[in-house]
């Protein structure tokens, strides 16, 4: 069958099976060659399509147990975070971690160390993991924490699949009073600016900034950076009395049918966007406000399949992390090759990340830039150049966003690489668990 | 979450729309009472009801088709349940169960003379307490008899004349008998083949109109969960049976 990743670019031939039973999975995996598990297919590239065949993990569904003790709650590695937070939000807890979007599975979240707007604070997801049951390369059930299996442990958090399958989960939530976010938006006139309020909100729980990268000249690199915190039941009742301390999820009213034409998304449209965004921004900055928990944390997931904004060639989606010294100019740099190529889109953040977590996880302590960017010829040279600059810099990409990247641009960015490669062949993971991701970069 | 002190017991708990209708009553603030056949399945299905909202989540063990049990699981249930669900359902293959008798006999009982025995049991009980809610899944197949599936439709009329049988009896009772025909369902009973999209509906659909027709809109006691079932099952029972007897459907 014929598998993608979020962004569409290509399409990958891979055999798909489907997991329904957690003790399932233990049967499936030693007769197979070629294998990883996937779960809800967020990932953008081509981490989660097997080299022969795809594993798909969206029916282990099911939650085990949370205990209101210590707010540990227990899933299979197919949950959806929507499932989590649909379930739990009333309730009054919250994920430690979330992501860009909340249509992912906890197996992902591990797979990637997917990282959040507060990172800074707090670390990836993988961070806040105290358990999980692993499916190896031999089929055995293994249980891995910071104590028990720790070598495992950590290869898998940020391991992209390729230590084994996640059928099991456990990680701790974090109470919440409501289910608002009190909102502060900061205006920066150009890079320096931002990287200054990105700085100065260090001790701020949630903090993100949205970067116009077509702004050229004196306005390169201004941002809207936004500032939250979890409200408490006292400042949502003084701003909005009528309103529910836990609102529901709204389902996306708004949806895209069909793939874009290629034509609509051009330099002009986006900085028209840019411009109209970016003044809006202002408009409201300064004085907090309160935003739903899903268009804060999840601005996308309310539109209904939003990868077809980039028509049928799909798109590619850069995301680097380079460190905190010369972040100015690294990422002035590539700011002017986007501005000048005019390639730049409406969806580029900029965020400070704290340390990493797992052998191989994408974050560390530094910036990191992600932007959207139209899978046309033009713009794999474009993006050969900015790697270079992120190589220079000592920074890495970050492997769920990646379809292109070389080998070079990689393995000079993961000093831990040898470690990882070891385990694999020691466990035999290195023949049952491939990915076309982990073929093309030779993990 | 505010709890409602109520029971209800779903047979049929492994099911897609059994788990989904669990899940709605216990999201509700009801106590569930999970039946099924394989303990292990349900009892998966119970830690995911019970952790996702709060509920009391009890588990039994039942076979459908072993109707001696019957009486024994429901006098040790550990309360009466307030709402009876049975969502059991075998789709079965036609043309096997037109060669096979043991086939054709596994969906006649699995679908009606199971489902059947068992709630008439619930409600001989709901009528001597005064008050209780039977839910039935019944199906559009049952309206009427075709070519292509009559051995499985054969007994979700039984089921449906059943249903409105007791309804008729226990009116004046105080209790309340609902009858459900899902239509087309996205299940992994159907996962393999190909639905028209105004003519099927997701699991959760079915279990949030189960718990609508129960609790907030009593209206109706008739279910079709798509509506446009209503009027295309009028029509094709509308069909003289000599013109009908032609049709390939």
């Amino acid at each position: 069958m014929s598998l993608q990743g979020w962004g569409r670019y290509r399409n990958y031939d891979s055999e798909v099976l489907e997991c329904l039973l957690p003790q399932s999975v233990g049967a499936m995996v030693p007769s197979r060659a070629g294998l990883i598990a996937r779960g809800n297919g967020r990932s953008y590239g081509d981490a989660a399509v097997g080299e022969l065949a795809t594993l798909i993990c969206g029916g282990l569904s099911r939650m085990k147990a949370f205990d209101a003790g210590n707010g540990i709650l227990t899933v299979e590695g197919g949950t959806l975070l929507s499932d989590i937070l649909r379930a739990f939000i009333p309730r009054g807890y919250f994920p430690p971690v979330v992501p860009g979007t909340k249509f992912v599975t906890v197996g992902g979240m591990i797979a990637s160390d997917v990282h959040g707007k507060n990172h800074h604070r707090v670390g990836g997801f993988g961070d806040h993991v105290t358990q999980f049951k692993l499916v190896v390369a031999s089929g055995e059930l293994v249980t891995c924490s910071r104590t028990e299996n720790p070598e495992l442990f950590y290869a898998t958090i940020g391991g992209m699949g390729l230590t084994g399958v996640i059928v099991e989960a456990s990680f701790e939530m974090k109470p919440i009073e409501t289910g608002w976010i009190l909102q502060k938006t900061t205006v920066a006139q150009d890079l320096a600016g931002a990287l200054k309020v990105l700085q100065a909100t260090d001790e701020l729980t949630y903090s993100v900034a949205w970067i116009d990268c077509l702004a050229g000249g004196k306005s390169m690199g201004r941002s809207l950076v936004f500032t939250g915190e979890h409200a408490t039941r006292e400042q949502v009742s003084a701003r909005m009395p009528q309103a529910e301390f836990f609102p529901a999820a709204r389902e996306p009213k708004l949806g895209l049918p069909f793939d874009f034409p290629a034509w609509m998304l051009n330099g002009v449209s986006v900085s028209a966007f840019n411009e109209m965004y970016f003044r809006a921004g202002a408009r409201k900055a300064g004085s907090p406000s309160l935003v739903h928990w899903n268009p804060y944390f999840f601005p996308l997931d309310g539109i209904h399949r939003w990868n077809r904004l980039y028509g049928r060639r799909g798109f590619l989606q850069h995301q680097c992390v380079v460190p905190e010294g010369n972040a100015l100019a690294v990422l002035g740099e590539m700011l002017e090759r986007f501005v000048r190529s005019g390639k730049g889109s409406f969806l580029a953040v900029l965020k400070k990340l704290g340390r990493g977590g797992g052998l191989i996880s994408f974050p560390t302590s530094g910036y990191t830039l992600a932007l959207d960017l139209p899978a046309t010829t033009d713009v794999f040279p474009l993006l050969e150049e900015i790697d270079k600059i992120v190589v220079q810099a000592g920074g890495r990409l970050y492997l769920a966003k990646d379809a292109r990247q070389s080998r070079h641009t990689f393995e000079a960015g993961y000093p831990q690489l040898s470690a990882f490669r070891e385990l694999r062949r020691v466990t035999g993971a290195d023949r049952r668990f491939r990915s076309h991701l982990s073929t093309r970069l030779g993990i | 979450m505010n709890r409602t002190g109520k029971t209800l017991l779903l047979i049929g708990a492994t099911s897609d729309i059994g788990r989904a209708t669990g899940l709605v009553y216990a999201m509700a603030g009801w106590d569930v009472q999970l039946a099924g056949r394989n303990l292990e399945a349900v009892h998966r299905e119970a830690d995911d009801i019970g952790t996702r909202s709060g509920a009391s989540v009890s588990v039994h063990q039942l076979d459908i088709l072993n109707t001696s049990r019957f009486e024994d699981f429901c006098d040790t249930l550990p309360k009466l349940p307030d709402t009876v669900v049975c969502v059991v359902g075998q789709l079965g293959e036609q043309r096997r169960a037109e060669r096979e008798l043991d086939h054709a006999t596994e969906v006649l009982r699995t679908n009606f003379e199971g489902p059947a025995l068992l709630l008439g049991l619930f409600a001989e009980r709901f009528a001597k307490r005064g008050f209780g809610t039977i839910i039935g899944i019944s199906s559009v197949a049952g309206d009427r008899g075709r070519g292509s599936n009559y051995v499985y439709g054969a007994a979700k009329a039984g089921l449906s004349a059943f249903l409105s049988g007791l309804r008729n009896r226990l009116a004046s009772a105080g209790v309340r008998v609902l009858t459900v025909k899902p239509g087309f369902v996205r299940t992994r009973m159907t996962a393999a083949m190909k639905l028209p999209p105004l003519l099927t509906a997701e699991p959760a659909q079915v279990a949030d109109a189960i718990f609508s027709a129960s609790e907030t809109k009593k209206q109706r006691e008739v279910i079709y969960v798509r509506g446009l079932w209503w009027p295309i099952m009028l029509a094709i029972r509308s069909i003289p049976e000599p013109i009908f007897k032609r049709l390939r459907l």
